[in-house]
């Protein structure tokens, strides 16, 4: 299958602290990859590699998105990856809580736009059509996840549950062709991981995107995962589908401790 | 009961301010006749008036109190009278006719020196709105902002001194210079947020007024640059009740197209970066914002309003030197924005209203007039921290779906 994803060799550090550690990893056209690991192995920092937060001390981040020619995205700014076409959401809810849940989704859109200052005084054709453009695309973001009803609300007051799948809607609305999540479940009842499941799976179909997940919910990224990544101390000791990575040793120790290793 | 134990904190108030003020307020030594006074009067009005205050005081708080707990209670009767205001729209255009036809009438009603006043109310909301693009908007904390007022005002001084030319063909200059600086401030201090901004952008609007104190040859030093020209109404020179009108309606034609610019701007892709900016830096580049490129922007326009009231200063007063652009200056223009709301334009037209016009007419207590514009503020953060109008941001409607909350409280 093809993928839209290679990282090889990826080394983060700081300091001292070796937080991601020669890490390979592909990901593959429309595939739901999960990433998971202990408290502190370094999932979201290769997040923010990813996403060029933080640029790697070493190793390389190379893109082909469909129908596009192979890049690398190494020391890109985060909003140059993101026009690239990765987007992310974040594991502790960072939203514009002072904007309306619409507002938030229309920032997505912002790479996606071009008007400027002048276009924004004077108001000509292609602003206002621009702007129809954006208010429509993203209202209709929120339809599909379930928002709509909160359009003009305060992204700040949402329920918890909602603001999580905000942060989703917010990151379609800039056309990714790889989504990144960071633990989408943290926090929800199992009500709303239900609900989430169904989502993400809905998404990967509709939109036609790869999807690369967090998450420490063992029922939920085993019903979700095409394919599951483990990682511990910054090297991934695993890879495979759901089924091998339940008997797998390295996992096994890695989670529960050698005593449990049979 | 609890009325009872509100008294006793209240007494308990009082004792304590008789106790501090004591020294002050009661004893008096005559040094010439050598004795001492000692004026117990002061002693029990500063008893009940402490006590009053307190009790008022603390009746206010247990009103905003439970006015919390009944959140969702959405009846108009009991929000601030300035919301039902705002939500109501029929009152609107009522509100709006009345007030421009006391704008048009005004100059013809009231004297040369109110007209003066309210010109210079009329300043400072352009500059509130124009700091409001950068603090209020992209949540840029900017202490110099009065740095690109003098780059204004001097770029019309200096250029009608040496070249002779005219208000109107420098008000784009000045504008232009007041951008320029923006830019070349805003360079630097690119990487930095919050206090850190503050204090850089604290440093720049005091490096530009020593410049100008102390290079002699370029800007003429503490004496300044007098004599400069008064905008000319095509090609007349105006008697100075004329002029004063005139300028006064001319500065209502440039605070009208300040809000009508910022309301655009406001709600455009680039407002809406700047918000978002404000919000969270992290997410907002995340999201494919270009956070160079919108800090400067924002710093850009907001230091080109400043410019350009510069240029209007200078022509008002006919006289600058670098006195007129301390730090002071920026502090009041910042509170302007603080006390009208960060965010908001209506909010930023009164607080420079409240601001300018209040210690205007108080000149009567002009020596408790810095007491009063503290007591102002305290009680503003303490009671509605989100200044006068809190923020708006604009709703959209849509078709077939029934639209949870059509305003945001
Ligand atoms: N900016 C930073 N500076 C220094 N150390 C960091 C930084 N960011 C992360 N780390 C360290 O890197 C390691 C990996 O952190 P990371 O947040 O990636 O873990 P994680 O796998 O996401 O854990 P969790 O499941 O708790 O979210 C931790 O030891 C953390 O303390
Ligand atoms: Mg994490």
């Amino acid at each position: 299958m093809k993928r839209v994803m290679e990282i090889h060799g990826l080394t983060m550090d700081f300091g001292g602290l070796r937080a991601i550690d020669h890490l390979d990893l592909e990901v593959r056209e429309r595939e739901i990859l999960a990433l998971i690991g202990p408290n502190g192995a370094g999932k979201t920092t290769l997040f923010n590699c990813m996403t060029g937060i933080y640029t790697p001390s070493e190793g390389s981040m190379i893109i082909s998105p469909p129908g596009k020619k192979p890049e690398t995205i190494r020391g890109l700014k985060p909003n140059i990856v993101t026009r690239k076409g990765i987007t992310r959401t974040f594991q502790n809810i960072r939203l514009f809580p002072n904007m309306t849940v619409l507002e938030n989704v229309m920032i997505g859109r912002h790479c996606r736009t071009r008007s400027r200052i002048a276009g924004a005084l004077f108001r000509g054709k292609t602003t206002i059509r621009e702007e129809q453009a954006t208010v429509e695309y993203s209202y209709h973001i929120l339809e599909k996840i379930g928002l709509a009803k909160y359009v003009n609300d305060f992204a700040g007051i949402l329920p918890y549950g909602a603001q999580r799948l905000l942060e989703i809607a917010r990151a379609l609305a800039t056309e990714p062709f790889l989504l990144l999540l960071d633990e989408p479940a943290a926090g929800m009842n199992p009500q709303e991981t239900g609900e989430l499941d169904e989502l993400i799976s809905r998404i990967r179909e509709e939109e036609k995107i790869s999807i690369l997940l967090i998450e420490h919910d063992m029922r939920f990224v085993m019903s979700i995962s095409d394919r599951i990544a483990v990682m511990d101390y910054g090297k991934k000791i695993a890879e495979g589908t759901p089924e091998e990575i339940r008997s797998n040793q390295a996992v096994i120790k890695a989670y529960l401790g050698e005593e449990f290793v049979a | 009961m609890q009325k009872l134990s509100e008294i006793k904190k209240s007494l308990l108030v009082s004792f304590w301010f008789m106790f501090l003020t004591f020294p002050i307020m009661v004893i008096r030594v005559n040094p010439i006749e050598k004795i001492v006074q000692w004026r117990w009067r002061n002693l029990l009005l500063v008893g009940m008036g402490s006590f009053i205050l307190s009790f008022v005081w603390r009746y206010m708080i247990r009103q905003k109190e439970s006015g919390m707990k009944k959140t969702g209670a959405d009846d108009l009767q009991s929000m601030p009278l300035i919301d039902r205001v705002r939500k109501e729209q029929r009152l609107y255009i009522p509100i709006l006719v009345v007030l421009s036809v006391f704008g048009i009438l005004f100059p013809f009603i009231f004297s040369v020196y109110q007209v003066n006043i309210m010109t210079t109310a009329l300043m400072y909301v352009v500059l509130g709105l124009g700091l409001n693009i950068v603090v209020g908007l992209a949540g840029l904390l900017d202490l110099g902002y009065v740095a690109f007022y003098a780059v204004g005002a001097y770029t019309y001084g200096l250029i009608n001194h040496h070249f002779g030319l005219g208000f109107w063909a420098v008000l784009p200059a000045g504008a232009f210079m007041g951008a320029l600086f923006g830019i070349f401030l805003g360079f630097p201090v690119l990487r930095l947020r919050g206090d850190y901004l503050a204090i850089v952008t604290l440093g720049f609007g005091e490096i530009i007024r020593l410049v100008l104190e102390n290079w002699n040859d370029f800007s003429f030093g503490p004496s300044g640059i007098a004599n400069i020209e008064r905008p000319s109404f095509f090609g007349m020179q105006l008697s100075l009740q004329n002029a004063t009108i005139y300028i006064y309606f001319l500065m209502i034609a440039l605070a009208l197209f300040t809000v009508f610019v910022v309301n655009r701007l406001q709600n455009s892709r680039i407002g809406r970066a700047w918000v978002a900016l404000r919000e969270d830096e992290i997410a907002c580049q995340s999201m494919g914002i270009d956070k160079t490129k919108t800090k400067l922007s924002a710093f850009a326009l907001g230091a080109t309003w400043a410019g350009m009231m510069g240029v209007f200063f200078a022509a008002k007063t006919t006289f600058i030197n670098p006195a007129s652009f301390t730090f002071l200056e920026s502090a009041i223009i910042l509170s302007i924005v603080v006390l009208g709301g960060m965010g908001s334009i209506a909010g930023v037209i009164i607080g420079a209203f409240v601001l300018i016009l209040l210690p205007e007419y108080l000149r009567a207590f002009s020596d408790y007039r810095m007491l009063l514009f503290g007591a102002i503020l305290v009680i503003m953060m303490v009671f509605r921290p989100q200044g006068i109008i809190s923020n708006v941001r604009r709703t959209y409607k849509f078709k077939g779906t029934n639209i949870h909350g059509d305003q945001n409280k």
